[in-house]
C-alpha cells in the first residue's frame, strides 16, 4: 500500500531523492546500527552514487547521515565542516560492486571504542532506502520500521525465544529474516516490527544465552 | 479502499457523497493507523514547507554544478518591468517553477512532488493562487489530498519515476497533480477533476528523461515550468467543460506503457536526448574531470566474509 507521504513527500534537502535523501538515510542507519557517531569512516561508492555523486552531493549527504542529521537538515551541505568539527575523519573511493544495485555504497565504521561496522546499503527510490550487507553476512531490510538486529548463535531456541519475548511485549512482527554465514556458526536475525520496542525488552533481550550481540533501529519520527 | 483507479475513487466518491480528498485523508488514516488530525497536521507542515521553500529562495544561489540559478529572480524582474505576454499571474507562476526547481537543485529544503525534480510544478501553481484569491488553508490542503489521491492512482499503475518510466512519469505526473488540484480549488466536479488528469497528462505523454550529466538540473528545472503552465491549461479547459476522449485510467495506463517501452537510454541513465548531445556531454566530462580512478573491490579490501546462505524473507 503507498504512503500519500511517500507521493507528496518527503521534505527533503534537494537534489535528488534518491542520491541525496536516500543518501543522508544510509549514513543515519550506518552510525545508528555503529551506536554513535564513528570516528572514521572509509565509504565506497557504486554505480551512480560513483558517477554522479558529487553532482548530487551524495558524499556531503552521507557524511551527514553519519553525523545524525535528517534528510532536511539545510546543513547537509556543510557535513564535512562539521565532520572536521567533531572529529570524524572520512574517505570516499570508487568501486565496482558485482550484482550491486546501481545507487549502492559500501562503508566500514569505526566508532570511538575502536569497534567497527561494514555495512552495504542502496538507495532504492524515493529516498527509501535497503541494507543488503552486514558485517559479511548478506540482510535485507529498508529502515520503514522499527528494525532489530541480533547477532545470534546459530542453535536452536534464539528465534522462539526473541519470538516469544516480543509477542509478549505486545510488539507485533511485520517481517523477519535470517541470515547466517555457516551451519552451526553466527546468524543475523532482522526482525521489523510495527510498534516500538521498549528498552526493558531490549535489555531482557540481551541477556538470552544465544545472543551475541543486538542493534535496534528505530524508525525515523513523522 | 486501495487508490488505484480514478474511475473507482471518483465512483466512490459519487456513491458516497463523500469528495475525492476526503476519500483520500481516510485512506492515510487507515494505511498509516493516525487519527484525522495527525493525518491533516503532517499535511500542513507538507504544505507549510513548500510555502517555506518557496519564500526562501534566492537568485544568488548555484548549483554544484554552477549550470543552474538565478533564473526565477530573472524571470520576476521580467515581468516586474515590462508587460508580459502570458500576463502576471502566469509569469510569476513561471518565476516559481524555476524557483523551487533551483532550490532543488542548489541543496535547499523542498517537497518532494512527487519527486525532487520535479518538486516545483505543484506550489509554482498552487502557491500564486493561494496568495492571489486568499484561500483558505484549509482548501489548500484538501487540495494537496487531492494530489495525493492522483498520484497514488498513477504510481500504482504506472509509475512516478524517471528511472522508471522517462519524464512523463515525473513532470507529468506532477502536472497531472497540479491539474486536478487548481481543478478543486475552481469547483471543479470529481469528473472534471479527472479530465483535466487525463489532458494534462496526455499532453506529456512519452517526455523522456535526459538529464545533462545524470544531474537534476538541465533539463528538469525548466521543465518544472511546462508542467505548471500545462496544469493550469489542462485545469481551465476541464472546467470550461473540455472532456478528455480518453477515460484517465486508460491514460494513465498508457503513460505506464510508453514508459516500460522507453529505451533505457531514456530513463535518467544521461545517455539520450540533451545529455547525449555535445554541449551536454562536454558537461559531464567537466563534472568527471575530479574523479579519482575507480578500483574494483576485492572482498580482502573490505574485511568482508561471503556467505553462503542468502537472505531469507518470512512473513509473520
Ligand atoms: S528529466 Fe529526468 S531527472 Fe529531470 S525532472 Fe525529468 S524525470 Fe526528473
Amino acid at each position: 500500500m503507498i504512503d500519500i507521504f511517500d507521493i507528496l513527500g518527503p521534505v527533503m534537502v534537494g537534489p535528488s531523492s534518491s542520491h541525496t535523501a536516500g543518501a543522508v538515510r544510509i549514513g543515519a542507519m550506518g552510525r545508528t546500527l555503529l551506536g554513535g557517531t564513528p570516528v572514521k569512516a572509509r565509504l565506497h561508492l557504486h554505480g551512480s552514487f560513483a558517477d554522479t555523486g558529487v553532482g548530487h552531493g551524495t558524499d556531503k549527504a552521507l557524511i551527514a547521515g553519519l553525523l545524525g542529521m535528517k534528510p532536511d537538515d539545510l546543513e547537509i551541505p556543510n557535513s564535512f565542516a562539521h565532520a572536521e568539527q567533531q572529529g570524524l575523519e572520512f574517505t570516499f573511493d570508487e568501486v565496482d560492486l558485482k550484482n550491486a544495485h546501481p545507487n549502492t555504497v559500501a562503508m566500514e565504521l569505526t566508532a570511538s571504542d575502536g569497534h567497527t561496522l561494514s555495512l552495504q546499503a542502496c538507495s532504492i527510490g524515493g529516498g527509501r532506502i535497503r541494507v543488503t550487507m552486514l558485517d559479511g553476512v548478506a540482510v535485507s531490510f529498508t529502515g520503514a520500521y522499527n528494525t532489530l538486529i541480533i547477532h545470534n548463535k546459530d542453535d536452536r531456541g534464539s528465534i522462539a525465544d526473541v519470538t516469544t519475548t516480543l509477542s509478549r511485549a505486545r510488539v507485533n512482527i511485520a517481517y523477519m529474516s535470517l541470515s547466517r554465514s555457516a551451519r552451526g556458526g553466527n546468524a543475523i536475525m532482522i526482525i521489523e516490527t510495527d510498534e516500538k520496542i521498549p528498552p526493558v525488552v531490549l535489555q531482557f533481550l540481551k541477556e538470552f544465552a544465544g545472543i551475541i550481540h543486538l542493534t535496534y533501529y528505530e524508525k525515523e519520527d513523522e | 479502499m486501495d487508490l488505484d483507479s480514478m474511475q473507482r475513487i471518483l465512483e466512490q466518491s459519487l456513491a458516497d457523497n463523500k469528495p475525492i480528498w476526503q476519500i483520500a485523508l481516510e485512506e492515510d488514516m487507515a494505511n498509516r493507523m493516525v487519527t484525522r488530525e495527525a493525518s491533516m497536521e503532517k499535511m500542513r507542515r507538507t504544505w507549510r514547507a513548500m510555502v517555506d521553500s518557496a519564500d526562501s529562495y534566492s537568485g544568488e544561489r548555484r548549483s554544484l554544478s554552477g549550470l543552474v540559478g538565478g533564473d526565477g529572480e530573472r524571470m520576476r524582474l521580467y515581468y516586474a518591468n515590462h508587460e508580459s505576454i502570458g500576463g502576471s499571474f502566469t509569469a510569476e507562476v513561471m518565476a516559481s517553477a524555476l524557483a523551487m526547481g533551483e532550490n532543488n537543485a542548489c541543496m535547499k529544503r523542498i517537497v518532494a512532488a512527487p519527486t525532487a525534480g520535479s518538486c516545483g510544478v505543484m506550489p509554482a501553481v498552487l502557491i500564486p493562487l493561494w496568495r492571489k484569491e486568499g484561500i483558505p488553508e484549509e482548501m489548500m490542503l484538501q487540495a494537496l489530498y487531492v494530489t495525493c489521491a492522483i498520484g497514488s492512482v498513477i504510481a500504482t499503475r504506472a509509475s512516478i519515476s524517471g528511472a522508471a518510466g522517462g519524464c512523463q512519469a515525473e513532470v507529468g505526473a506532477a502536472s497531472a497533480m497540479a491539474a486536478g488540484a487548481l481543478t478543486y480549488l475552481h469547483g471543479g466536479t470529481g469528473e472534471q477533476i479527472c479530465h483535466a488528469v487525463a489532458i494534462s497528462l496526455k499532453n506529456l505523454l512519452g517526455l523522456v528523461c535526459d538529464p545533462v550529466a545524470g544531474l537534476v538540473e538541465v533539463p528538469c528545472v525548466k521543465r518544472n515550468v511546462i508542467g505548471a503552465m500545462n496544469a493550469i491549461a489542462a485545469a481551465d479547459m476541464a472546467l470550461a467543460g473540455v472532456e478528455s476522449r480518453i477515460p484517465v485510467d486508460e491514460v494513465i495506463d498508457a503513460m505506464g506503457d510508453v514508459g516500460r517501452r522507453l529505451p533505457v537510454e531514456f530513463r535518467e541513465t544521461a545517455l539520450g536526448g540533451l545529455a547525449a548531445t555535445p554541449t551536454g556531454k562536454a558537461v559531464k566530462e567537466r563534472m568527471q574531470k575530479n574523479r579519482k580512478r575507480r578500483r574494483t573491490l576485492t572482498i580482502k579490501d573490505m574485511r568482508w566474509k561471503l556467505t553462503t546462505a542468502p537472505a531469507r524473507e518470512t512473513k509473520e
